[in-house]
């Protein structure tokens, strides 16, 4: 064994096989790349109202409490399905009035529940939000969440 | 120690402690907000405080591998450092983009990207201050003796520094970000920290065991290999849900599992070494540290990622208390005890002092392994509960969470283990004592 694996084998093995792993890896990505842009987020237009959510959703830092496509805190329900969940995935309106009253009405202030801090958004920043997470939910992640519970 | 240069190292762990304390204090409040949700919830709620958890967590491990650096890397190139006013400055650009961040994190200044939430400006403090360290070890190592050892972490820390780029790229498209976003964060504790983990281990085998370099080095290699060779096709076990194509479903599963290996070829390899080593290094602690480390990884990094890691399963519990479970262990065993091993083996030694305190120390790795080990335990059962409930039954998030209080209760008292556990290590390395209890005399043969 020492003698067909040595020293100067195994470091050859090492950047060449990881040399390989990258090139794989990046050709694969960039595929990837294309199919989100083209195929996987192209049900619902990338508008600037979309955009302006996002980045209210992160000026928020809302990640750090909940998870959108399962990804972020375990401390807050699951977003990225939230508009199907509340039945309102086809209805720009009727989305941004759930989530407006939804935001107004925090922090519920409820002993031993966990509480969601007011944010103090416009009437455009909670709109743009909803449209976001509208975007979000028409996004084909492979069928899931399992069930609306998220 | 052997280079004057190798001091700095001394001013890195210092702050490193400081910032660990900060981090379990932290998580210690955040268990405890999971407990009582009512507390602090207007003046510091819950985002806040997981971001000073995790942001103090990374920051610290780096700066314990940049000293880990600093202090290996003289020795292994037998020259003085490059520069060390260059490693001051260096670290001074740290602190003040941590102390920054901080303070921008409790006025609500933050991003939203997990855990690259920093100010743009502390961003490229970070870049500068990467570059700095870098131009520092590079030119160190270039100019001396290169060994696997500092080429291995040198590949380390080059291609993690590059990896930083990612941070800066936010792209407007949510599954495009999610995409590019793991290039930091999976490719940073998946791949190149672990070549950074594997170089720290193999020199605290080189120095404990006193077992011959050239097997030493050709086993890192070989370490190395299969961590990269799983590790980056592995990127493919957070694709599966975010809006990539249905193949990562495939290859995640597959080369994540393979990822298993090279944990299982750490543990091994620094068992074996010991086994083999006839040095009877006088510092047990470091030993203990460094054995543990390269267990706990296994288990956390390897066992427990490996738990949830095929497509299969991860459909169900992908975002539950399962990740919480994984994510605490590996990182506490991988990084967090890699970095207390080399802190237990190098601060004696820069403050010129034998190993003192050393059952201290050792009651603390049991203190804070057996804490993060019973937390792991708890979040699992809590995490296959909320699989149950919230994914199969279909109940909604909250209601479920409600009924996981007694979970969340012993998750808090774990945290105040492993918190005291924390605490008595600072003590331990920090404080100067003559060691409590005397070692027995030299071994004899048993009968």
């Amino acid at each position: 064994m020492s003698e067909i694996l040595t020293k100067s084998r195994a470091r050859n093995v090492f950047y060449g096989g990881s040399l390989f792993f990258v090139v794989v890896f990046v050709a694969m990505t960039a595929h990837s790349h294309r199919f989100i842009v083209n195929k996987s987020t192209a049900g619902m237009e990338l508008t600037d109202e979309v955009r302006q959510g996002k980045h209210v959703w992160e000026r928020h830092s809302c990640i750090n409490c909940h998870t959108l496509h399962g990804e972020g805190a375990y401390f807050a329900p699951e977003v990225g399905n939230v508009m199907t969940r509340w039945g309102v995935l086809d209805d720009p309106e009727g989305a941004y009035e759930m989530l407006d009253g939804w935001m107004k009405s925090q922090p519920s202030g409820v002993e031993g529940r966990r509480q969601m801090p007011f944010f103090d958004l416009t009437e455009e920043e909670t709109k743009a939000l909803s449209e976001f997470l509208r975007w979000a939910d028409q996004t084909d992640t492979q069928n899931w969440p399992p069930n609306d519970a998220g | 120690m052997k280079y004057q240069s190798q001091k700095v190292a001394y001013a890195y762990f210092m702050v490193a402690m400081g910032l660990f304390a900060i981090q379990v204090l932290g998580g210690l409040l955040a268990g405890w907000i999971y407990v009582w949700p009512n507390t602090l919830s207007e003046l510091l709620p819950f985002n806040i405080v997981r971001m000073l958890h995790t942001n103090a967590l990374v920051v610290w491990l780096l700066l314990g591998f940049f000293g880990a650096a600093y202090y290996l890397i003289p020795e292994e190139s037998e020259r003085e450092l490059f520069s060390v006013k260059l490693a001051y400055i260096q670290l001074a650009i740290l602190v003040v983009g941590t102390l920054g961040a901080v303070g921008s994190y409790l006025v609500g200044i933050h991003g939203g990207r997990e855990f690259l939430e920093q100010p743009l400006w502390v961003k490229f403090g970070i870049l500068v201050a990467a570059v700095i360290f870098l131009v520092n070890i590079s030119l160190t190592v270039l100019a001396g003796r290169k060994t696997a050892i500092t080429n291995i972490l040198l590949m380390g820390l080059w291609l993690l520094s590059l990896l930083w780029i990612f941070a800066f790229i936010n792209p407007d498209n949510l599954s495009l970000d999610k995409m590019y976003w793991w290039f930091v964060v999976h490719l940073w504790v998946e791949a190149t920290w672990e070549l950074v983990m594997a170089a720290i281990l193999g020199y605290l085998m080189l120095k404990l065991t006193g077992v011959d370099r050239e097997v030493v080095e050709k086993w890192l290699y070989v370490i190395v290999a299969l961590a990269l060779f799983s590790g980056i096709l592995g990127t493919g076990h957070h694709f599966f849900w975010i809006g990539t194509p249905g193949y990562w479903q495939w290859i995640g599963s597959i080369f994540s599992t393979l990822e298993v290996i090279p944990f299982f070829a750490m543990m091994s390899f620094a068992f074996v070494m010991v086994w083999k080593g006839r040095k009877n290094h006088p510092n047990k602690a470091a030993l203990l540290w460094s054995l543990g480390a390269s267990t706990v990884a296994f288990f956390g990094a390897g066992v427990w990622g490996f738990l949830h890691t095929l497509h299969g399963v991860n459909y169900y519990t992908h975002g539950t208390q399962i990740t919480a479970a994984h994510g605490h262990l590996a990182f506490y065993g991988a990084y967090v005890a890699m970095n207390l091993a080399m802190f237990t083996y190098a601060m004696p030694q820069l403050r010129n002092r034998d190993p003192y305190n050393q059952v201290l120390n050792m009651a603390s790795f049991w203190l804070m392994t057996g804490g993060m080990a019973f937390m792991t335990f708890v979040l699992t059962f809590a995490g296959t509960i909320q699989t149950h409930m919230q994914r199969i039954v279909g109940e909604y998030f909250m209601d479920v969470q409600d009924q996981l209080g007694l979970f969340f209760l012993m998750r808090l008292g774990s945290g105040v283990v492993v918190v005291l556990g924390a605490l008595l290590f600072i003590y331990a390395t920090v404080v100067v004592r003559r060691e409590v209890i005397k070692p027995g005399p030299a071994a004899v043969a048993g009968e």
